[in-house]
């Protein structure tokens, strides 16, 4: 090919964070459910928030802080063209991804196993405030795990790119918007561990 | 033309180590605050300081302290979107 390809890292930045405005609406709509609900719920949303566990929801932050942190690191590194530690660090990102998955499935087994899921006996048994709460809580958690499936695998494409050469610090814009899907992620978890595991 | 500063500004990984430590730090002080019954202030406090901790996670991890005016202004925007959308909805619900 004699013409050279048009990169527009400008343009591909400000897409991606149109797009990410577009995210924290989506979760904010959710947000706006959980605060509406509370309103009219408190006491049952105490009761609900009370059986979800603090240290396992701590440890979850701090994975996700940290996977944070070395995605931002992963950034700095291709633009210091070090290759090689890009790829180190986006494997320990998806490493955190990994953990956190692992223990939210741990969280979501529990819940379920005890009847707790959206339209088991048990809750519909119970007042309706506290179904509410965990309808809330599975659809918040789940397409927030969703994103972090989506994005862990949106970085691993990204390494396999970089150990191609086909993101260097020439051309990193994928990395980087990469990197801001993943902290968006970890955006969203800062704001669902304070409501629903500490407020109530 | 826009400015390639942000391109080329490259975080030091010892300034974002000093982020990620003070992010575990505002954790580790939402988690100790919302042990306490505090009543209305427990809500304020705990979002107050995930605030602070989505700002720093914005402005560092994210760059945006490196970026353009646009990129800056577009971001006031999408938040204040959202602080109507959230708002306006309880001029409604906290007088039903």
């Amino acid at each position: 090919m004699s013409q050279s390809e048009h990169k527009d890292y400008a343009g591909d930045k400000l897409g991606m964070w149109l797009f990410l405005f577009t995210e924290v609406l989506l979760f904010g709509g959710m947000f706006l459910l959980y605060a509406v609900y509370l309103a009219r719920y408190p006491q049952e949303f105490v009761v609900g928030g009370h059986q979800l566990d603090v240290v396992l929801g701590a440890v979850n932050t701090v994975v996700l802080l940290t996977s944070s942190l070395l995605a931002a690191m992963a950034v700095s590194a291709i633009q210091r063209n070090d290759r090689r530690l890009a790829i180190l660090l986006l494997a320990g990102t998806v490493l955190c991804a990994v953990t956190f998955m692992v223990i939210k499935y741990l969280e979501w087994s529990a819940k379920i196993r005890h009847g707790i899921f959206p339209g088991s006996p048990q809750l519909a048994a119970g007042p309706p405030g506290e179904s509410v709460f965990f309808s809330l809580y599975y659809l918040t958690t789940g397409i927030h795990g969703l994103h972090v499936l989506i994005g862990a695998t949106l970085l691993t494409w990204v390494a396999l790119k970089v150990k191609r050469n086909a993101v260097h610090s020439g051309d990193f814009v994928l990395l980087e918007n990469s990197a801001l899907y993943w902290h968006l992620v970890d955006l969203i978890w800062i704001f669902i561990f304070p409501l629903y595991y500490l407020m109530l | 033309m826009t400015s390639n500063t942000a391109e080329h500004h490259v975080v030091s990984y010892r300034k974002l180590t000093f982020v990620w430590l003070a992010l575990l730090v505002l954790t580790a002080l939402t988690v100790g605050v919302t042990r306490f019954d505090l009543g209305g202030y427990k809500v304020l406090g705990a979002l107050s300081i995930a605030s602070l901790k989505s700002g720093l996670v914005i402005a560092f991890f994210m760059h945006m302290k490196y970026e353009g005016r646009l990129l800056r202004w577009l971001l006031f925007v999408a938040l204040v979107t959202l602080a109507v959308f959230i708002g306006f909805t309880f001029f409604d619900v906290l007088y039903r």
